[in-house]
C-alpha cells in the first residue's frame, strides 16, 4: 500500500529527467540551441581565467579603446582592458546573479506559497494579499528601490532581485499546491495517517517541482537583465570587477568613436537572456502532457 | 455590476495596506541611522534634528507608520531634500513625459503586437510563423537600455536622422518633440510588443480552431471576413486587457529609457534621486507607481466585465 501511495510522489521528479522528457525537448530545435549556449555561457564562466587571454582589469594606457584586432578580438575599452577577457569574466557575474536571486526567491517564495495553498484560511489570506501587493510595484523600480535602501553592490543587487521575484514563486506554488491538493493519492496519504507537513513535503512539494524548474529558468533570464540593467545605472557590479551591464554603462560615453565597447556586451546579454528564455520555453512544452 | 466593483474595490484595501508598509519600510533598510544617512554628507546637528522630527524618527515604528500614513493619504509624500520640493509636485511635473513616452510605446506595441500575432496564427506551422515567433522573443529577450543604445548608434551617429538624446515639449515644437521621442518610444515598445504578439498568436489559434469560426466558414464566408471579423474580433478582448496592463510595465522601462535619451521624465527621476540619496523621491515613485498599475489592473478588470456579456450577469 505504501508503495502504490509513494509512487505518484517520485515520478514527477524523475519524470523531469526521464527519457520521454529528453526527447520532447531535444525534437525541439530552439529549446536544443538554448540549453547549448546556456552550458557554454557556464562553462565559459567557470574556465574564466584559463580562457581569457588578459586580465580583465589590467590597464594599458597604450591600448585605449583599440578595434577589434588579431592582438585584441574584441577591441580594447577606454582604459585599455581587453574586451573579450572583461566578457568572459563578466559573464560570472551575470550567471551568479541570476542563479542567485532566483535561488533567494525559490528560497522564500516556495515554503511561503506551500504554506499559502496548503494551510490556507487566513494565512493564505495573508500572503495572497502581500504577494500582490509586491507585484503591484513593478520589478525594476521595486529592484531599484530596494538596492537604492541597501547601497550598490552585486551582492545588494542579487538580493534586491531575489526579494522582488519571490512573489512569483509564492503565486506559482500556491496555485500548483491547491491543484495536486485535490487529486485522489494525497487524499490517500492523508488516509494511511501521514502527518501534514509530510503530505506538504514528500508528496506535495516533488510535484510541484517541475513547474517550479521552468520558471526558475524563465526567472534567471529576467534576473540577468535586471542585474545588467542596475550594474549599467551603478547599482549593481562595481568598477573595476567586470559586469556586462557596467561596461554598456561606460561604452555609451565613446559610442561614436569607440561603438565596439557596446556592441559585444550587449550581444553577450542577448544570447544568454534568449537562451534561458528558449530552454524554459522548451521544457514547459516539454513537460506539458497535452504536447506531443 | 455594481456589486462586483464594490468587492473588487474591497478586495485591494488589504493589499493597499500591506503595500504601503513594504514602501515605508524601505527607508528601515538604510544601515545605521536612518536621519543620519537622510542628511547626506556632513550633515550639521540642525539638518539632522529637522529630519528626525519631520520622520519622527524619535517615535516607536508604528507610530511612524501612522504619520507616514496620514500624509500619503493626504497627498503629501514628504519632501525632496534634493529639490526642496513635495515629492508629489515633481511626480507629477515628470509624469507628462513619462506618460507621452507610455502612450506612442504602447501603440506600438499594439501594433505591431497583434500584427505580428495575427499573421503567425494565421500562417501557423509556415516560415511567416517561425520567423514572427523569432522576433517576439527577441523583443522579450533583447535588453532595452542595450536596444536603445544600437538605435542611437545607427540612427543618430550613423546615419545622423535622430537627436540621440534630450527633449523638447510638444507644446514648444511638434516636430522636434517626435524627433526626440520615436527612438525610446520604439524602445519601450519593442519589449511589450513580443508578449502581445505572443498572446494574440495564441488566442487566436484558440479562436480559429472554435465552433463559430467553422460555422462562419461553413456559411461560405471569405477567410478574410472569418479572421478579421469573427476570429479577431474575440480573440483581441484579453490583448486589450492586457495592453491596459503591460503599460503599467512600461513605466518600468521608462526607468533605463529615459536614462539613456537623457529624457526628464519619471523614470530620470527615480535614478537621480537614488544618487542623490533622495529617500523620500525614491519611496513616493514607488508608491505612486504601484497604485497607478493597481488602478489600471481594475481598469482592465471592469473593461473585461464590460466586454464580456457572460460575466456582467
Amino acid at each position: 500500500m505504501e508503495a502504490v501511495i509513494h509512487k505518484p510522489v517520485a515520478n514527477p521528479l524523475r519524470m523531469f529527467f526521464t527519457s520521454r522528457t529528453w526527447r520532447r525537448l531535444a525534437r525541439r530545435k530552439s529549446a536544443l540551441f538554448g540549453l547549448v549556449v546556456v552550458l557554454l555561457v557556464i562553462t565559459v564562466a567557470i574556465l574564466a581565467p584559463v580562457l581569457a587571454p588578459y586580465d580583465p582589469a589590467a590597464q594599458s594606457w597604450t591600448a585605449v579603446r583599440q578595434p577589434p584586432s588579431a592582438q585584441y578580438w574584441l577591441g580594447t575599452d577606454e582604459a585599455g582592458r581587453d574586451i573579450l577577457s572583461r566578457i568572459i569574466y563578466g559573464a560570472r557575474a551575470s550567471l551568479m546573479a541570476g542563479v542567485i536571486s532566483v535561488g533567494i526567491a525559490m528560497a522564500i517564495g516556495v515554503p511561503l506559497g506551500l504554506a499559502a495553498g496548503f494551510v490556507g484560511g487566513l494565512l493564505d489570506g495573508f500572503i495572497s494579499r502581500f504577494t500582490d501587493a509586491m507585484l503591484a510595484c513593478p520589478f525594476l523600480i521595486l529592484a531599484i528601490a530596494f538596492a537604492a535602501f541597501l547601497g550598490p553592490s552585486l551582492t545588494n543587487a542579487m538580493l534586491a532581485i531575489g526579494i522582488t521575484a519571490m512573489p512569483l514563486f509564492v503565486r506559482l506554488t500556491r496555485g500548483q499546491v491547491l491543484s495536486i491538493k485535490a487529486e485522489d493519492y494525497i487524499e490517500a496519504a492523508r488516509a494511511v495517517g501521514n502527518p501534514q507537513w509530510r503530505i506538504a513535503i514528500r508528496h506535495i512539494l516533488p510535484n510541484v517541482l517541475p513547474q517550479l524548474m521552468v520558471q526558475a529558468t524563465l526567472t534567471i533570464a529576467s534576473a540577468i537583465i535586471a542585474e545588467a540593467s542596475m550594474s549599467f545605472l551603478g547599482l549593481g557590479q562595481q568598477p573595476p570587477a567586470p559586469s556586462w551591464g557596467s561596461m554598456l554603462n561606460s561604452a555609451q560615453r565613446f559610442l561614436s568613436n569607440a561603438p565596439w565597447m557596446a556592441l559585444w556586451p550587449g550581444m553577450a546579454i542577448f544570447f544568454t537572456v534568449l537562451s534561458f528564455n528558449l530552454l524554459g520555453d522548451g521544457l514547459r512544452d516539454a513537460l506539458d502532457p497535452r504536447s506531443k | 455590476m455594481t456589486t462586483l466593483l464594490a468587492r473588487r474595490l474591497l478586495q485591494l484595501l488589504p493589499t493597499l495596506f500591506l503595500l504601503s508598509l513594504i514602501i515605508f519600510s524601505l527607508q528601515h533598510l538604510l544601515p545605521g541611522d536612518p536621519a543620519l544617512v537622510l542628511a547626506g554628507e556632513n550633515p550639521d546637528p540642525e539638518t539632522i534634528a529637522r529630519i528626525r522630527a519631520a520622520y519622527h524618527l524619535d517615535q516607536p515604528i508604528f507610530v511612524q507608520y501612522l504619520f507616514w500614513i496620514q500624509g500619503v493619504l493626504t497627498g503629501d509624500l514628504g519632501e525632496s531634500l534634493r529639490h526642496n520640493q513635495p515629492v508629489l509636485d515633481l511626480i507629477l511635473q515628470k509624469l507628462p513625459v513619462t506618460f507621452q513616452l507610455a502612450v506612442m510605446g504602447i501603440l506600438i506595441a499594439l501594433i505591431l503586437g497583434i500584427a505580428g500575432g495575427l499573421i503567425s496564427a494565421v500562417k501557423r506551422d509556415t516560415a511567416a510563423d517561425y520567423a514572427t515567433n523569432v522576433v517576439s522573443l527577441a523583443g522579450i529577450s533583447i535588453p532595452n537600455f542595450w536596444f536603445g543604445i544600437m538605435l542611437i548608434l545607427f540612427f543618430s551617429v550613423h546615419l545622423g536622422w535622430l537627436p540621440a538624446s534630450g527633449y523638447v515639449s510638444p507644446f514648444n515644437n511638434w516636430r522636434m518633440n517626435l524627433a526626440t521621442t520615436i527612438m525610446p518610444a520604439f524602445v519601450l515598445g519593442t519589449g511589450v510588443a513580443g508578449v502581445i504578439m505572443r498572446h494574440t498568436r495564441s488566442a487566436m489559434l484558440q479562436a480559429l480552431e472554435s465552433d463559430y469560426v467553422r460555422t462562419a466558414r461553413a456559411k461560405g464566408l471569405s477567410e478574410r471576413t472569418v479572421i478579421l471579423k469573427h476570429a479577431m474580433r474575440n480573440a483581441l478582448t484579453p490583448i486589450i486587457t492586457l495592453g491596459a496592463l503591460e503599460f503599467g510595465a512600461l513605466l518600468s522601462g521608462a526607468v533605463l529609457t529615459e536614462q539613456i535619451f537623457t529624457i526628464p521624465g519619471f523614470g530620470k527621476l527615480i535614478v537621480d534621486s537614488v544618487f542623490n540619496r533622495d529617500y523620500a523621491v525614491v519611496q513616493g515613485v514607488v508608491l505612486f507607481t504601484a497604485v497607478f498599475y493597481i488602478a489600471l489592473n481594475l481598469l482592465a478588470d471592469i473593461g473585461y466585465i464590460l466586454v464580456n456579456p457572460r460575466l456582467r450577469s
